[in-house]
Protein backbone atom coordinates (compact mmCIF):
# COMPACT_ATOMS: atom_id res chain seq x y z
CA UNK A 1 0.00 0.00 0.00
CA UNK A 2 1.54 3.48 -0.79
CA UNK A 3 0.07 6.73 0.23
CA UNK A 4 0.35 9.60 -2.39
CA UNK A 5 0.42 13.42 -1.63
CA UNK A 6 -2.84 14.44 -1.19
CA UNK A 7 -3.96 11.80 1.51
CA UNK A 8 -0.74 13.10 3.48
CA UNK A 9 -2.60 16.65 2.89
CA UNK A 10 -5.87 15.07 4.03
CA UNK A 11 -4.05 13.44 7.40
CA UNK A 12 -1.80 16.60 7.64
CA UNK A 13 -5.60 18.47 8.14
CA UNK A 14 -6.87 15.65 10.11
CA UNK A 15 -4.16 15.67 12.48
CA UNK A 16 -4.32 19.87 12.30
CA UNK A 17 -1.30 20.03 11.39
CA UNK A 18 0.24 22.85 8.79
CA UNK A 19 3.34 21.30 7.00
CA UNK A 20 4.94 22.82 4.80
CA UNK A 21 5.55 21.39 1.03
CA UNK A 22 8.93 20.38 2.08
CA UNK A 23 7.60 18.58 4.80
CA UNK A 24 4.33 17.11 3.10
CA UNK A 25 6.76 15.82 0.80
CA UNK A 26 9.44 14.49 3.63
CA UNK A 27 6.61 12.95 5.47
CA UNK A 28 4.81 10.83 2.40
CA UNK A 29 8.86 9.46 2.13
CA UNK A 30 8.72 8.24 5.48
CA UNK A 31 5.14 7.02 6.21
CA UNK A 32 5.23 4.90 2.68
CA UNK A 33 8.37 3.26 4.58
CA UNK A 34 6.94 3.10 8.03
CA UNK A 35 3.45 1.54 5.71
CA UNK A 36 5.30 -0.66 4.12
CA UNK A 37 7.25 -2.21 7.58
CA UNK A 38 3.86 -2.52 9.05
CA UNK A 39 2.79 -5.12 5.90
CA UNK A 40 4.23 -7.76 8.09
CA UNK A 41 1.52 -8.26 10.53
CA UNK A 42 -1.12 -7.84 7.37
CA UNK A 43 0.07 -11.81 6.41
CA UNK A 44 -0.28 -12.79 10.59
CA UNK A 45 -3.33 -15.19 11.53
CA UNK A 46 -5.00 -13.33 14.04
CA UNK A 47 -8.80 -14.61 13.89
CA UNK A 48 -10.15 -15.26 16.91
CA UNK A 49 -7.99 -12.96 18.94
CA UNK A 50 -9.51 -10.53 21.12
CA UNK A 51 -7.77 -6.93 20.48
CA UNK A 52 -6.20 -5.80 23.59
CA UNK A 53 -6.18 -1.94 24.36
CA UNK A 54 -4.91 -2.04 27.95
CA UNK A 55 -1.42 -3.47 29.67
CA UNK A 56 -3.45 -4.45 32.36
CA UNK A 57 -7.30 -4.86 31.77
CA UNK A 58 -9.45 -3.69 34.75
CA UNK A 59 -13.22 -2.92 35.19
CA UNK A 60 -15.17 -0.61 36.77
CA UNK A 61 -13.17 1.69 38.21
CA UNK A 62 -15.33 3.93 40.62
CA UNK A 63 -14.23 7.23 42.01
CA UNK A 64 -15.42 8.25 45.29
CA UNK A 65 -18.15 11.39 43.95
CA UNK A 66 -16.33 13.34 46.99
CA UNK A 67 -16.52 17.91 46.57
CA UNK A 68 -13.43 19.18 46.72
CA UNK A 69 -11.51 22.28 45.98
CA UNK A 70 -10.90 22.72 42.56
CA UNK A 71 -8.23 24.16 41.15
CA UNK A 72 -8.15 28.09 41.26
CA UNK A 73 -9.30 29.58 38.57
CA UNK A 74 -6.41 31.99 37.75
CA UNK A 75 -3.73 28.79 38.18
CA UNK A 76 -5.90 26.91 35.50
CA UNK A 77 -5.73 29.90 33.19
CA UNK A 78 -1.89 30.66 33.91
CA UNK A 79 -0.49 29.06 30.76
CA UNK A 80 -2.91 30.17 28.34
CA UNK A 81 -1.54 32.31 25.52
CA UNK A 82 -4.75 34.75 25.93
CA UNK A 83 -7.52 34.97 28.92
CA UNK A 84 -9.99 37.45 29.58
CA UNK A 85 -12.53 38.13 32.04
CA UNK A 86 -11.38 34.77 33.70
CA UNK A 87 -11.95 32.52 30.62
CA UNK A 88 -9.76 31.52 27.78
CA UNK A 89 -9.84 32.95 24.63
CA UNK A 90 -9.96 31.34 21.24
CA UNK A 91 -10.29 32.01 17.76
CA UNK A 92 -13.38 33.34 16.66
CA UNK A 93 -15.82 29.65 15.35
CA UNK A 94 -19.17 31.38 15.03
CA UNK A 95 -19.43 34.81 13.49
CA UNK A 96 -22.23 37.01 13.97
CA UNK B 1 33.39 11.84 47.36
CA UNK B 2 29.64 12.13 47.50
CA UNK B 3 28.88 11.70 43.97
CA UNK B 4 30.15 8.07 43.78
CA UNK B 5 28.03 6.78 46.76
CA UNK B 6 24.40 4.85 46.25
CA UNK B 7 21.72 6.15 47.71
CA UNK B 8 21.69 3.89 50.58
CA UNK B 9 25.02 4.98 51.00
CA UNK B 10 24.47 8.61 51.40
CA UNK B 11 21.57 7.65 53.43
CA UNK B 12 23.38 6.31 56.00
CA UNK B 13 25.63 9.34 55.83
CA UNK B 14 22.53 11.41 56.72
CA UNK B 15 21.56 9.19 59.05
CA UNK B 16 25.10 9.13 60.88
CA UNK B 17 25.17 12.84 60.83
CA UNK B 18 28.35 12.57 59.11
CA UNK B 19 26.90 15.00 56.17
CA UNK B 20 24.13 17.28 56.38
CA UNK B 21 20.72 16.79 53.76
CA UNK B 22 22.24 20.70 52.80
CA UNK B 23 25.85 19.47 52.12
CA UNK B 24 24.63 16.38 49.65
CA UNK B 25 22.20 18.67 47.57
CA UNK B 26 24.98 21.57 47.55
CA UNK B 27 27.35 18.96 46.77
CA UNK B 28 25.32 17.90 43.40
CA UNK B 29 24.47 21.08 42.36
CA UNK B 30 27.47 22.16 42.25
CA UNK B 31 28.90 18.67 40.10
CA UNK B 32 25.75 19.82 37.93
CA UNK B 33 26.87 23.06 37.14
CA UNK B 34 30.36 22.02 36.84
CA UNK B 35 29.77 18.71 34.50
CA UNK B 36 26.37 18.75 32.69
CA UNK B 37 27.71 21.36 30.45
CA UNK B 38 29.27 18.16 28.71
CA UNK B 39 26.34 16.44 28.84
CA UNK B 40 23.03 18.40 28.70
CA UNK B 41 21.05 15.81 30.74
CA UNK B 42 19.25 19.01 32.72
CA UNK B 43 17.23 21.45 31.23
CA UNK B 44 15.96 22.83 34.47
CA UNK B 45 18.29 22.73 37.84
CA UNK B 46 16.09 23.82 40.78
CA UNK B 47 18.47 25.27 42.98
CA UNK B 48 16.97 27.32 45.88
CA UNK B 49 13.87 25.02 45.85
CA UNK B 50 16.12 21.96 46.28
CA UNK B 51 18.26 23.44 48.90
CA UNK B 52 14.78 25.12 50.61
CA UNK B 53 13.65 21.34 50.90
CA UNK B 54 17.01 20.17 51.87
CA UNK B 55 16.40 22.15 54.88
CA UNK B 56 13.08 20.62 55.33
CA UNK B 57 14.23 17.31 55.01
CA UNK B 58 17.40 17.80 57.74
CA UNK B 59 14.59 18.57 60.07
CA UNK B 60 13.13 15.43 59.39
CA UNK B 61 16.18 13.47 59.72
CA UNK B 62 17.06 15.12 63.39
CA UNK B 63 13.81 14.25 64.71
CA UNK B 64 14.80 10.50 64.15
CA UNK B 65 11.51 9.09 61.83
CA UNK B 66 12.33 9.67 58.14
CA UNK B 67 11.68 7.48 55.07
CA UNK B 68 15.68 6.43 53.44
CA UNK B 69 14.72 8.45 50.53
CA UNK B 70 14.96 11.61 52.70
CA UNK B 71 17.42 14.17 51.76
CA UNK B 72 18.57 12.38 48.61
CA UNK B 73 18.38 14.40 45.41
CA UNK B 74 16.48 12.47 42.49
CA UNK B 75 16.41 14.09 39.23
CA UNK B 76 13.15 14.31 37.13
CA UNK B 77 12.24 13.65 33.26
CA UNK B 78 11.07 16.62 32.21
CA UNK B 79 7.64 14.58 31.04
CA UNK B 80 6.77 14.58 35.16
CA UNK B 81 4.36 17.57 36.26
CA UNK B 82 5.88 19.97 38.80
CA UNK B 83 4.19 22.64 40.27
CA UNK B 84 5.66 25.57 39.99
CA UNK B 85 7.98 23.99 37.78
CA UNK B 86 8.77 24.42 34.54
CA UNK B 87 8.18 21.25 32.42
CA UNK B 88 8.92 21.27 28.98
CA UNK B 89 8.70 17.59 27.45
CA UNK B 90 12.00 19.36 26.02
CA UNK B 91 9.18 20.58 23.09
CA UNK B 92 9.08 24.18 22.06
CA UNK B 93 4.97 24.10 22.26
CA UNK B 94 5.84 23.57 25.93
CA UNK B 95 8.88 25.75 26.64
CA UNK B 96 7.67 28.10 29.11
CA UNK B 97 4.87 25.48 30.83
CA UNK B 98 4.40 25.49 34.56
CA UNK B 99 2.32 22.77 35.59
CA UNK B 100 -0.07 23.91 38.81
CA UNK B 101 0.15 20.89 39.47
CA UNK B 102 2.60 18.42 40.93
CA UNK B 103 2.44 14.28 39.46
CA UNK B 104 1.67 12.24 42.56
CA UNK B 105 5.02 9.95 41.89
CA UNK B 106 7.04 13.37 42.22
CA UNK B 107 4.13 14.44 45.32
CA UNK B 108 5.09 10.73 46.72
CA UNK B 109 9.18 12.05 46.78
CA UNK B 110 8.24 15.58 48.03
CA UNK B 111 6.07 14.18 51.04
CA UNK B 112 8.71 11.80 52.06
CA UNK B 113 11.82 14.48 51.82
CA UNK B 114 13.59 13.79 49.01
CA UNK B 115 14.55 16.55 47.27
CA UNK B 116 13.79 17.74 43.42
CA UNK B 117 17.45 18.52 42.20
CA UNK B 118 16.18 19.56 38.57
CA UNK B 119 14.35 18.20 35.24
CA UNK B 120 16.33 16.03 33.18
CA UNK B 121 16.45 16.12 29.04
CA UNK B 122 14.24 13.77 26.96
CA UNK B 123 13.24 12.97 23.09
CA UNK B 124 10.34 15.84 22.70
CA UNK B 125 7.12 14.28 24.38
CA UNK B 126 9.64 11.04 24.91
CA UNK B 127 9.42 10.06 21.11
CA UNK B 128 13.15 9.30 20.73
CA UNK B 129 15.48 6.26 21.00
CA UNK B 130 18.86 8.02 21.45
CA UNK B 131 17.64 11.29 22.69
CA UNK B 132 18.39 13.22 19.52
CA UNK B 133 14.47 14.92 19.26
CA UNK B 134 14.84 16.92 21.74
CA UNK B 135 14.11 20.63 20.98
CA UNK B 136 16.78 21.52 23.12
CA UNK B 137 19.65 19.56 21.96
CA UNK B 138 20.97 15.83 22.31
CA UNK B 139 21.81 14.28 25.51
CA UNK B 140 25.47 12.99 25.23
CA UNK B 141 27.25 9.75 26.54
CA UNK B 142 29.46 10.12 29.56
CA UNK B 143 31.05 6.66 28.61
CA UNK B 144 31.67 8.59 25.04
CA UNK B 145 30.10 12.31 24.92
CA UNK B 146 30.03 11.80 20.93
CA UNK B 147 27.69 9.33 21.56
CA UNK B 148 23.81 9.32 22.22
CA UNK B 149 22.78 8.18 26.02
CA UNK B 150 19.67 6.44 24.51
CA UNK B 151 16.72 7.61 24.92
CA UNK B 152 13.86 8.73 25.34
CA UNK B 153 14.57 8.93 29.14
CA UNK B 154 18.34 10.10 27.95
CA UNK B 155 18.94 12.86 30.79
CA UNK B 156 17.69 10.80 33.76
CA UNK B 157 20.09 8.02 33.18
CA UNK B 158 22.95 10.39 32.12
CA UNK B 159 22.35 12.22 35.36
CA UNK B 160 22.94 8.63 37.36
CA UNK B 161 25.94 7.49 34.88
CA UNK B 162 27.69 11.13 35.25
CA UNK B 163 27.17 10.69 39.25
CA UNK B 164 24.88 14.36 38.84
CA UNK B 165 22.01 13.07 40.86
CA UNK B 166 22.46 9.54 42.85
CA UNK B 167 18.89 8.73 41.34
CA UNK B 168 16.18 9.51 39.14
CA UNK B 169 13.03 9.26 37.14
CA UNK B 170 12.31 8.31 33.88
CA UNK B 171 9.34 6.89 32.01
CA UNK B 172 8.82 3.66 29.68
CA UNK B 173 6.51 3.19 27.02
CA UNK B 174 8.60 1.11 24.73
CA UNK B 175 11.65 0.92 26.45
CA UNK B 176 12.63 4.61 27.18
CA UNK B 177 13.81 3.42 30.55
CA UNK B 178 15.60 0.59 30.16
CA UNK B 179 17.33 1.37 26.90
CA UNK B 180 19.07 4.20 27.80
CA UNK B 181 20.13 2.58 31.50
CA UNK B 182 21.53 -0.46 29.11
CA UNK B 183 23.43 2.11 27.16
CA UNK B 184 24.98 4.64 30.15
CA UNK B 185 25.60 1.53 32.16
CA UNK B 186 23.06 1.95 35.12
CA UNK B 187 20.01 0.02 36.40
CA UNK B 188 17.05 1.04 34.65
CA UNK B 189 13.15 -0.22 35.77
CA UNK B 190 10.13 -0.33 34.67
CA UNK B 191 7.32 -1.97 37.10
CA UNK B 192 4.56 -3.87 36.28
CA UNK B 193 1.62 -0.98 34.65
CA UNK B 194 -0.19 -0.16 36.89
CA UNK B 195 1.94 -0.09 39.81
CA UNK B 196 3.01 3.65 39.85
CA UNK B 197 0.45 6.33 39.27
CA UNK B 198 0.64 8.08 35.70
CA UNK B 199 -0.90 11.13 37.24
CA UNK B 200 1.02 14.50 35.95
CA UNK B 201 3.28 12.49 33.73
CA UNK B 202 2.59 14.02 30.64
CA UNK B 203 0.72 11.52 28.25
CA UNK B 204 2.89 10.00 25.16
CA UNK B 205 1.03 6.61 24.73
CA UNK B 206 -1.14 5.56 27.80
CA UNK B 207 -2.06 2.69 27.26
CA UNK B 208 1.93 1.64 27.49
CA UNK B 209 3.58 4.73 29.50
CA UNK B 210 4.79 3.24 33.02
CA UNK B 211 7.27 5.55 35.75
CA UNK B 212 10.31 4.37 36.98
CA UNK B 213 13.52 4.91 38.20
CA UNK B 214 17.43 4.63 37.24
CA UNK B 215 19.61 4.11 39.85
CA UNK B 216 23.55 2.99 40.62
CA UNK B 217 22.51 -0.52 41.81
CA UNK B 218 19.55 -2.48 42.14
CA UNK B 219 18.70 -1.57 46.26
CA UNK B 220 18.73 1.65 44.76
CA UNK B 221 15.93 1.24 42.00
CA UNK B 222 14.35 -0.72 44.77
CA UNK B 223 14.32 1.94 47.16
CA UNK B 224 12.82 4.18 44.61
CA UNK B 225 10.81 2.20 42.95
CA UNK B 226 8.79 1.23 46.51
CA UNK B 227 8.74 4.99 47.43
CA UNK B 228 6.86 6.10 43.79
CA UNK B 229 4.47 3.16 43.48
CA UNK B 230 1.09 2.19 45.14
CA UNK B 231 -2.57 3.20 44.31
CA UNK B 232 -3.71 6.56 43.72
CA UNK B 233 -7.35 7.34 42.90
CA UNK B 234 -6.55 10.37 40.47
CA UNK B 235 -4.83 7.33 37.85
CA UNK B 236 -8.28 5.38 37.08
CA UNK B 237 -5.45 2.84 35.40
CA UNK B 238 -3.85 2.42 39.23
CA UNK B 239 -3.72 -0.95 40.69
CA UNK B 240 -5.32 -1.55 44.23
CA UNK B 241 -2.37 -3.28 46.55
CA UNK B 242 0.40 -1.83 44.49
CA UNK B 243 3.10 -0.87 46.32
CA UNK B 244 6.34 -2.48 45.51
CA UNK B 245 7.24 -4.05 48.49
CA UNK B 246 11.38 -4.90 48.93
CA UNK B 247 11.59 -6.04 52.52
CA UNK B 248 12.63 -9.53 50.83
CA UNK B 249 14.85 -7.89 48.28
CA UNK B 250 18.07 -9.32 49.71
CA UNK B 251 17.19 -12.68 50.41
CA UNK B 252 16.53 -14.33 46.83
CA UNK B 253 19.14 -17.09 45.04
CA UNK B 254 20.32 -18.26 41.93
CA UNK B 255 19.87 -21.40 42.65
CA UNK B 256 16.59 -22.56 40.28
CA UNK B 257 15.70 -19.78 38.90
CA UNK B 258 14.30 -20.39 35.50
CA UNK B 259 15.29 -18.31 32.75
CA UNK B 260 14.18 -18.34 28.98
CA UNK B 261 16.47 -16.63 25.95
CA UNK B 262 13.78 -15.92 22.97
CA UNK B 263 16.07 -16.92 19.87
CA UNK B 264 14.18 -13.91 18.59
CA UNK B 265 16.26 -11.68 20.55
CA UNK B 266 19.68 -13.63 19.98
CA UNK B 267 19.82 -14.09 16.31
CA UNK B 268 21.76 -11.67 13.86
CA UNK B 269 19.59 -8.49 14.98
CA UNK B 270 22.05 -8.65 18.08
CA UNK B 271 25.91 -7.00 17.90
CA UNK B 272 27.51 -10.11 18.06
CA UNK B 273 30.28 -8.56 20.50
CA UNK B 274 27.12 -7.92 22.58
CA UNK B 275 25.97 -11.16 22.10
CA UNK B 276 29.06 -12.40 23.38
CA UNK B 277 29.00 -10.65 26.60
CA UNK B 278 25.37 -11.59 27.20
CA UNK B 279 26.38 -15.11 26.85
CA UNK B 280 29.01 -14.84 29.24
CA UNK B 281 26.39 -13.34 31.89
CA UNK B 282 24.65 -15.99 31.41
CA UNK B 283 27.34 -18.91 31.87
CA UNK B 284 28.26 -16.78 34.90
CA UNK B 285 24.18 -17.17 36.50
CA UNK B 286 24.07 -20.53 35.22
CA UNK B 287 27.40 -21.74 37.52
CA UNK B 288 24.98 -20.45 40.49
CA UNK B 289 22.77 -22.33 40.02
CA UNK B 290 20.18 -20.50 37.56
CA UNK B 291 18.47 -23.01 35.31
CA UNK B 292 18.54 -20.89 31.65
CA UNK B 293 16.90 -22.38 28.51
CA UNK B 294 16.16 -21.46 24.99
CA UNK B 295 12.71 -21.07 23.44
CA UNK B 296 11.06 -19.03 21.18
CA UNK B 297 8.57 -16.75 20.90
CA UNK B 298 7.82 -15.57 17.48
CA UNK B 299 5.15 -12.64 18.30
CA UNK B 300 8.31 -10.78 19.17
CA UNK B 301 9.34 -10.40 15.55
CA UNK B 302 5.88 -8.21 15.33
CA UNK B 303 6.49 -5.94 18.26
CA UNK B 304 8.29 -2.91 16.06
CA UNK B 305 5.34 -2.92 13.70
CA UNK B 306 2.79 -3.16 16.73
CA UNK B 307 4.36 -0.31 18.89
CA UNK B 308 4.78 2.21 16.00
CA UNK B 309 1.03 1.68 15.28
CA UNK B 310 -0.67 1.31 18.73
CA UNK B 311 2.03 4.25 20.15
CA UNK B 312 1.58 6.94 17.14
CA UNK B 313 -2.33 5.93 17.41
CA UNK B 314 -2.86 7.06 21.09
CA UNK B 315 0.16 9.83 20.87
CA UNK B 316 -2.05 11.37 17.88
CA UNK B 317 -5.08 11.75 20.58
CA UNK B 318 -3.33 12.22 23.60
CA UNK B 319 -1.71 15.88 21.56
CA UNK B 320 -5.11 16.95 20.40
CA UNK B 321 -4.58 18.79 23.60
CA UNK B 322 -2.07 21.11 22.69
CA UNK B 323 -3.52 23.56 20.45
CA UNK B 324 -2.20 27.22 21.96
CA UNK B 325 -5.47 27.42 23.81
CA UNK B 326 -4.47 26.12 26.99
CA UNK B 327 -0.94 26.09 27.01
CA UNK B 328 2.18 27.93 25.29
CA UNK B 329 2.52 30.06 22.50
CA UNK B 330 -0.03 30.49 19.74
CA UNK B 331 0.28 32.06 16.30
CA UNK B 332 -2.46 33.97 15.04
CA UNK B 333 -4.40 32.79 12.02
CA UNK B 334 -7.54 34.24 10.34
CA UNK B 335 -10.00 31.01 11.94
CA UNK B 336 -9.34 28.58 14.69
CA UNK B 337 -8.52 25.61 12.56
CA UNK B 338 -5.82 27.28 10.97
CA UNK B 339 -4.76 28.76 14.34
CA UNK B 340 -4.84 25.33 15.92
CA UNK B 341 -2.68 23.96 12.83
CA UNK B 342 0.10 27.08 12.36
CA UNK B 343 0.78 26.66 16.32
CA UNK B 344 1.12 22.76 16.09
CA UNK B 345 2.87 22.78 12.89
CA UNK B 346 5.09 25.32 14.30
CA UNK B 347 6.36 24.08 17.46
CA UNK B 348 6.26 20.45 17.38
CA UNK B 349 9.58 18.64 16.41
CA UNK B 350 9.74 16.36 13.19
CA UNK B 351 9.34 13.05 15.15
CA UNK B 352 6.63 14.42 16.95
CA UNK B 353 4.77 15.62 13.94
CA UNK B 354 5.36 12.28 11.76
CA UNK B 355 3.81 9.74 14.50
CA UNK B 356 1.33 12.09 15.11
CA UNK B 357 0.48 12.01 11.16
CA UNK B 358 1.24 7.79 11.25
CA UNK B 359 -1.41 7.95 14.33
CA UNK B 360 -3.57 9.98 12.81
CA UNK B 361 -3.53 7.79 9.51
CA UNK B 362 -3.97 4.43 11.60
CA UNK B 363 -6.72 5.59 13.46
CA UNK B 364 -8.51 7.12 10.49
CA UNK B 365 -11.92 6.05 8.63
CA UNK B 366 -10.56 2.91 5.82
CA UNK B 367 -7.96 2.21 7.65
CA UNK B 368 -8.56 1.07 11.23
CA UNK B 369 -9.60 -2.19 10.91
CA UNK B 370 -6.08 -2.70 9.02
CA UNK B 371 -3.85 -1.18 11.46
CA UNK B 372 -5.24 0.01 14.46
CA UNK B 373 -7.74 -2.86 15.41
CA UNK B 374 -5.25 -5.47 14.02
CA UNK B 375 -2.12 -4.59 16.17
CA UNK B 376 -4.48 -4.57 19.40
CA UNK B 377 -4.77 -8.27 18.01
CA UNK B 378 -1.19 -8.79 17.05
CA UNK B 379 -0.67 -7.39 21.35
CA UNK B 380 -2.89 -9.94 22.53
CA UNK B 381 -1.09 -12.40 21.03
CA UNK B 382 2.24 -11.33 21.95
CA UNK B 383 0.79 -10.81 25.56
CA UNK B 384 -0.25 -14.38 25.70
CA UNK B 385 2.48 -16.10 24.15
CA UNK B 386 4.61 -14.31 26.90
CA UNK B 387 2.35 -15.42 29.37
CA UNK B 388 2.55 -19.17 28.17
CA UNK B 389 5.97 -18.72 28.33
CA UNK B 390 5.42 -17.68 32.12
CA UNK B 391 4.27 -21.14 33.19
CA UNK B 392 7.59 -22.66 32.55
CA UNK B 393 9.83 -19.76 33.34
CA UNK B 394 10.55 -16.93 36.21
CA UNK B 395 11.50 -14.68 33.62
CA UNK B 396 12.57 -14.25 30.28
CA UNK B 397 15.85 -12.58 29.13
CA UNK B 398 17.95 -10.58 26.83
CA UNK B 399 20.10 -7.87 25.98
CA UNK B 400 18.13 -4.90 26.72
CA UNK B 401 19.63 -3.39 23.63
CA UNK B 402 20.70 -4.41 19.78
CA UNK B 403 24.07 -2.76 19.95
CA UNK B 404 25.82 -0.55 22.48
CA UNK B 405 25.41 3.34 22.33
CA UNK B 406 25.66 4.65 18.39
CA UNK B 407 27.06 7.87 17.55
CA UNK B 408 24.66 10.86 18.11
CA UNK B 409 23.82 11.21 13.93
CA UNK B 410 25.11 7.81 13.72
CA UNK B 411 21.93 6.37 12.92
CA UNK B 412 19.92 7.96 10.02
CA UNK B 413 18.08 4.71 9.07
CA UNK B 414 14.62 5.58 10.32
CA UNK B 415 13.15 2.54 10.57
CA UNK B 416 16.83 0.99 11.92
CA UNK B 417 16.41 3.66 14.84
CA UNK B 418 12.83 2.57 15.38
CA UNK B 419 14.28 -1.30 15.47
CA UNK B 420 16.16 -0.92 18.13
CA UNK B 421 13.67 -1.36 20.69
CA UNK B 422 12.98 -5.22 19.77
CA UNK B 423 13.77 -6.15 22.76
CA UNK B 424 11.93 -3.69 25.08
CA UNK B 425 8.74 -3.34 23.77
CA UNK B 426 7.25 -6.87 24.61
CA UNK B 427 7.49 -5.55 27.95
CA UNK B 428 4.89 -2.19 27.15
CA UNK B 429 2.79 -4.56 25.19
CA UNK B 430 1.46 -6.78 27.87
CA UNK B 431 2.58 -4.23 30.99
CA UNK B 432 4.66 -6.56 32.60
CA UNK B 433 7.75 -5.21 34.97
CA UNK B 434 11.40 -5.40 33.16
CA UNK B 435 14.42 -4.18 34.37
CA UNK B 436 17.89 -3.85 32.86
CA UNK B 437 21.17 -4.38 34.69
CA UNK B 438 25.01 -3.32 33.78
CA UNK B 439 26.72 -6.76 32.60
CA UNK B 440 29.67 -5.91 30.96
CA UNK B 441 31.52 -4.07 28.05
CA UNK B 442 31.11 -4.17 24.36
CA UNK B 443 33.75 -2.10 22.48
CA UNK B 444 34.65 -0.28 25.94
CA UNK B 445 30.60 0.19 26.23
CA UNK B 446 27.99 -0.87 28.61
CA UNK B 447 25.91 -3.42 28.02
CA UNK B 448 22.61 -4.19 29.53
CA UNK B 449 20.91 -7.43 30.65
CA UNK B 450 17.31 -7.37 30.69
CA UNK B 451 14.94 -9.29 32.73
CA UNK B 452 10.78 -9.40 32.18
CA UNK B 453 8.76 -10.92 34.35
CA UNK B 454 4.71 -11.65 34.73
CA UNK B 455 2.50 -8.86 35.62
CA UNK B 456 2.95 -8.17 39.43
CA UNK B 457 6.23 -9.77 39.83
CA UNK B 458 7.87 -6.58 40.76
CA UNK B 459 9.44 -7.91 44.09
CA UNK B 460 10.18 -11.11 42.62
CA UNK B 461 12.21 -9.34 39.48
CA UNK B 462 13.95 -7.22 42.01
CA UNK B 463 14.91 -10.10 44.52
CA UNK B 464 16.26 -11.70 41.23
CA UNK B 465 17.64 -8.55 40.11
CA UNK B 466 19.64 -8.43 43.09
CA UNK B 467 21.24 -11.60 43.33
CA UNK B 468 22.32 -11.29 39.94
CA UNK B 469 24.16 -8.46 40.51
CA UNK B 470 25.95 -10.07 43.02
CA UNK B 471 26.75 -12.38 40.44
CA UNK B 472 27.59 -10.30 38.02
CA UNK B 473 30.11 -8.53 40.80
CA UNK B 474 29.56 -5.66 42.98
CA UNK B 475 32.12 -3.34 41.41
CA UNK B 476 29.64 -0.24 39.86
CA UNK B 477 31.48 0.64 36.82
CA UNK B 478 32.16 4.24 36.51
CA UNK B 479 32.33 6.05 32.93
CA UNK B 480 36.38 6.64 32.26
CA UNK B 481 35.54 10.19 32.20
CA UNK B 482 34.56 10.55 35.18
Amino acid sequence: MSISLDEVRHVANLARLQLSETELLSFQGQLNSLLGHFEDIQNLDVSGVAPKPHAVAMQNVFARDIAHQPLPREEALRNSADTKAGLFIVPTIIEE
Amino acid sequence: MLNQLTAAEIAAKLRAKEVSAREVTQSFLDRIVKEDPHYNAFLTVNSDQALAQADQAQSKIDSGEHHPLCGIPIALKDNLSTRNIKTTCASRILENYVPPFTATSVQKLDDIGAISIGKTNLDEFAMGTTNENSAFGSVHNPWDTERAPGGSSGGSAVAVSAELAPLSLGSDTGGSIRFPAALCGVVGFKPTYGRVSRYGLVAFASSLDQIGPFAKNVEDAALLANAISGHDPLDSTSLKNSQINTSDLKTGSLRGLRLGIPEELFGPEIDPQVREVFELACDNLAREGAEIKRLSLPSINYGVTTYYIIAPAEASSNLARFDGVRFGPRIEKEGHIESFSATRGELFGPEVKLRIMVGTYALSSGYYDAYYHRAQQVRGLMTAEFERAYQDLDFIISPTSPIVAPKLGGITDQMALKALDLCTIPANMGGFPSISIPCGLAYDLPVGFQLTGPVMSDEKILQASYAIEQAFGRDYRRPPIL
